[in-house]
């Protein structure tokens, strides 16, 4: 199938090798990948901070770019959130129905990388490899939004040599919410010391999730308490091979 | 959009708003250590115990439905369901008053009171009383209101605040509540312990008095029937029951959205409420009334409907399904917010993921401008509400009134809006923003990065990234962009 990869800003300025790892897991399983150099930002952030009219030009954009792609795929559950659940009703919001349209159509065949798995491609062994252990934090905008439910578990189950730990409390919120971790840090470090005591409790090297937003602050927390485990995104394990193996 | 000459609740009266913003208020309620730990557990308790409940209803999702769309048919209809309510109850005995804000809610309550020549009211557990600080209206008109809800009776007896919708004492622990009753309740035994049940039977043999000597009671109610003019109260623990029955005069204070259209409509709510509550497949007591009837129950029944702000929230097309919610309170229950800060922080009698959609359109968006963002719009709330409010978009929603008020009252525009502008403008062009990834891989991040890593150098961080890095350190900046790395590959 082509695959036009959306990396999302957050992972093209910041984690490449989240990306990298998409690309290389595709082209693995016989997908042909590309990047339009055009791609910026979904407008999540301004959606979600309540600036709508400044997210308008970034929605138009994303459907512009995209508009003619057979399936896009963004290793993000909360960028494909905002695409499928703001787009179309932000569009109407400001009177244009032409982009509304283009929009869900745009959003109808946009997916998160484990739905485009599991959903579209039917696949639940990548034939991954990865002999470490692994806790996942299924992200709210995943879970609730997209309703992932187990796809991302189950692709993490059939890779080989993987020790897949439950994470207490997995459900809940790391306490990222975009914006929110600045404008309310306290209760967001609040949350963010439960769900880190939470990765420490399952002495995993590796605490996983579906969006690297979500990770970095994880991942800020954990490298803050020096509690010795590492953020990876579910793209980076499942790209990992005996012959290309990730590093931890 | 007209939310113009729709009047919102009066500021001064009751208790819609609080006096610092929410991250300012959290931030107390954080560093209170106990109060997170009365928190985690009660809301985990009760979350736990909703969650079994709500699972053995084959068809949780068709009644949500139903209910959302019983109550967007009300909210539609209201003018004729309001009329055909005040005809239903005028019919059968009872009086009906109009209130359009707290201030005329208390006038007319407190003048209904004095009417009756009482110095004492009973009260039912209802937020609405609360809501517009009817005790306090009371107060200075020389009546004595005596909460009758155990968990109401300790925020009372404690010169407190409620914290919890459905339990106002939710911030309280039993230790807490003893200290509290040996210090305010009349006639204690000195020798009360902590446990529930000598709390419970402490509280009982208080109130027994209160109940046999009131005159006039004062209550709220879950829902009203349009068609039957039948009032409704649920509750656990049979002092709303003494309340509607003994005294000689009823007050009842509701919000203007609280109809259900037929009798029948209680079917989908009594099946909601209950398991979404408090976890239980049915409320312990029921109570209706409908008008007055001689030699049975109280032979005065007041009705004062209340606005304060319903109509102008009314008025928001993306905003007016707050006005379903049953108080039930499972958002609360299951928010990562409430759970760490508790209910003061918002500053409003109506706390979590509920109040912050509800109390900023109740009072306009300009007195709770905090509110909207006290979220990360997880969607745990939207999950479990039995009338489907969609909080995170409403709260999304709001987010942008709070921020085009604010831009309303300023010539230049505020900080936050002009970074978000300029990363717009910047997202929009291929090439400025490809230089700017770049530019911030290759110049302050790697920098900053370090900095945050540091104990003593993060200090000096400026807002709002020193936001960030007070508890988390920021990620290494990659070796190079994912967008130059494909182009090299080429």
């Amino acid at each position: 199938m082509r695959v036009a990869l959306f990396a999302t800003c957050l992972v093209d300025g910041l984690f490449p090798d989240v990306a990298r790892a998409t690309v290389r897991l595709l082209r693995r399983l016989g997908h042909q990948v590309e990047f339009r150099q055009e791609q910026s930002c979904c407008g999540q952030m301004h959606l979600n901070t309540g600036y709508p009219a400044e997210a308008l030009p970034l929605i138009r954009r994303q459907v512009e770019v995209f508009a003619d792609c057979e399936a896009i795929v963004a290793p993000s559950g909360s960028c494909t959130g905002a695409i499928r659940h703001q787009y179309a009703d932000t569009a109407r919001r400001f009177g244009d129905e032409r982009l509304a349209v283009a929009a869900e159509a745009v959003a109808a065949r946009t997916y998160e990388l484990s739905e485009f798995l599991v959903d579209v491609t039917g696949v639940t062994d990548v034939g991954g490899y990865f002999p470490h252990r692994v806790t996942y934090h299924p992200t709210c905008h995943s879970l609730r939004l997209l309703r992932v439910g187990d796809k991302p578990l189950a692709l993490l189950r059939a890779v080989e040599g993987i020790d897949l730990v439950e994470l207490p409390g997995a459900e809940s919120c790391c306490g990222f919410g975009g914006t929110f971790a600045l404008k309310n840090s306290a209760v967001s470090a609040a949350m963010l010391a439960d769900k880190v005591a939470a990765v420490a409790a399952t002495a995993a090297s590796v605490c996983s999730a579906g969006d690297s937003s979500c990770l970095m602050h994880i991942g800020g927390g954990l490298s803050r308490l020096r509690v010795g485990a590492r953020t990876m995104h579910l793209a980076e394990i499942l790209a990992s091979t005996r012959t290309e193996p990730a590093l931890v | 959009m007209t939310y113009l000459g729709m009047p919102t609740a009066p500021a001064g009266v009751g208790q819609l708003r609080g006096t610092e913003s929410f991250p300012a208020a959290a931030e107390t309620a954080l560093a209170n250590g106990q109060l997170r730990r009365n928190l985690a557990n009660a809301t985990s308790t009760i979350r736990a115990k909703r969650a079994a409940v709500v699972s053995e209803v084959p068809d949780w999702q068709q009644l949500r439905a139903a209910a959302a769309a019983i109550k967007d048919d009300v909210l539609a209809n209201l003018d004729s369901y309001l009329v055909q309510l005040e005809a239903r109850v005028t019919e059968q005995g009872g009086v009906v008053h109009w209130a359009r804000d707290a201030t005329e809610a208390n006038r007319i309550v407190t003048e209904l009171v004095a009417a009756t020549g009482a110095r004492e009211v009973v009260k039912v557990k209802s937020m609405a009383t609360q809501e517009i600080g009817l005790n306090q209206a009371l107060e200075e008109a020389g009546i004595l209101a005596y909460e009758t809800d155990l968990a109401e009776l300790i925020v009372q007896l404690g010169d407190d605040r409620p914290s919890h919708i459905l339990v106002p004492a939710i911030h309280r622990n039993r230790t807490e509540i003893r200290d509290i009753f040996l210090a305010e309740m009349a006639g204690v035994h000195p020798g009360l312990t902590d446990d529930p049940p000598a709390l419970a039977e402490a509280a009982r043999t208080y109130l027994r008095q209160k109940f046999l000597t009131a005159k006039v009671a004062i209550s709220g109610a879950n829902f009203a029937i349009a068609d039957t003019g039948t009032l409704m109260v649920v509750e656990s623990e049979g002092n709303g029951r003494m309340c509607l029955t003994l005294p000689r005069t009823l007050i009842t204070v509701m919000g203007i959205e609280k109809l259900l259209p037929t009798f029948s409509d209680l079917e989908v709510f009594l099946q909601l409420l209950p398991r979404s509550s408090t976890g239980e497949r049915m409320n312990p007591y029921t109570s209706m009334w409908t008008g007055v009837h001689p030699g049975d129950g109280p032979q005065e029944f007041h009705l004062v409907l209340l606005d304060n702000g319903r109509t102008a929230t009314l008025a928001d097309d993306r905003g007016r399904a707050a006005l379903r919610c049953i108080r039930c309170s499972a958002c609360l229950n299951v928010c990562p917010v409430y759970e760490r800060t508790g209910g003061h922080a918002y500053g409003s009698v109506y706390p979590g993921p509920i109040g912050a959609v509800l109390s900023p359109q109740l009072t306009g968006v300009a007195d709770n401008p905090s509110l909207p963002f006290a979220s990360t719009l997880c969607g745990a709330c939207y999950d479990v509400c039995p009338v489907a409010i969609d909080i995170p978009s409403m709260l999304v929603h709001l987010r942008g009134r709070v921020n085009a008020d604010k831009a309303a009252g300023h010539r230049l525009p505020v900080p936050e809006a002009a970074g978000m502008a300029a990363a717009s403008w910047a997202m929009r062009g291929r090439r400025r923003w490809a230089w700017l990834l770049r530019a911030a891989r290759l110049g302050r991040w790697a920098r900053l990065a370090r900095l945050s890593r540091s104990r003593t150098a993060r200090r000096l961080l400026p807002p709002p990234l020193s936001s960030w890095t007070r508890s988390r350190d920021l990620p290494e900046p990659p070796a190079q962009t994912f967008r130059d790395w494909w182009a090299e590959q080429r």
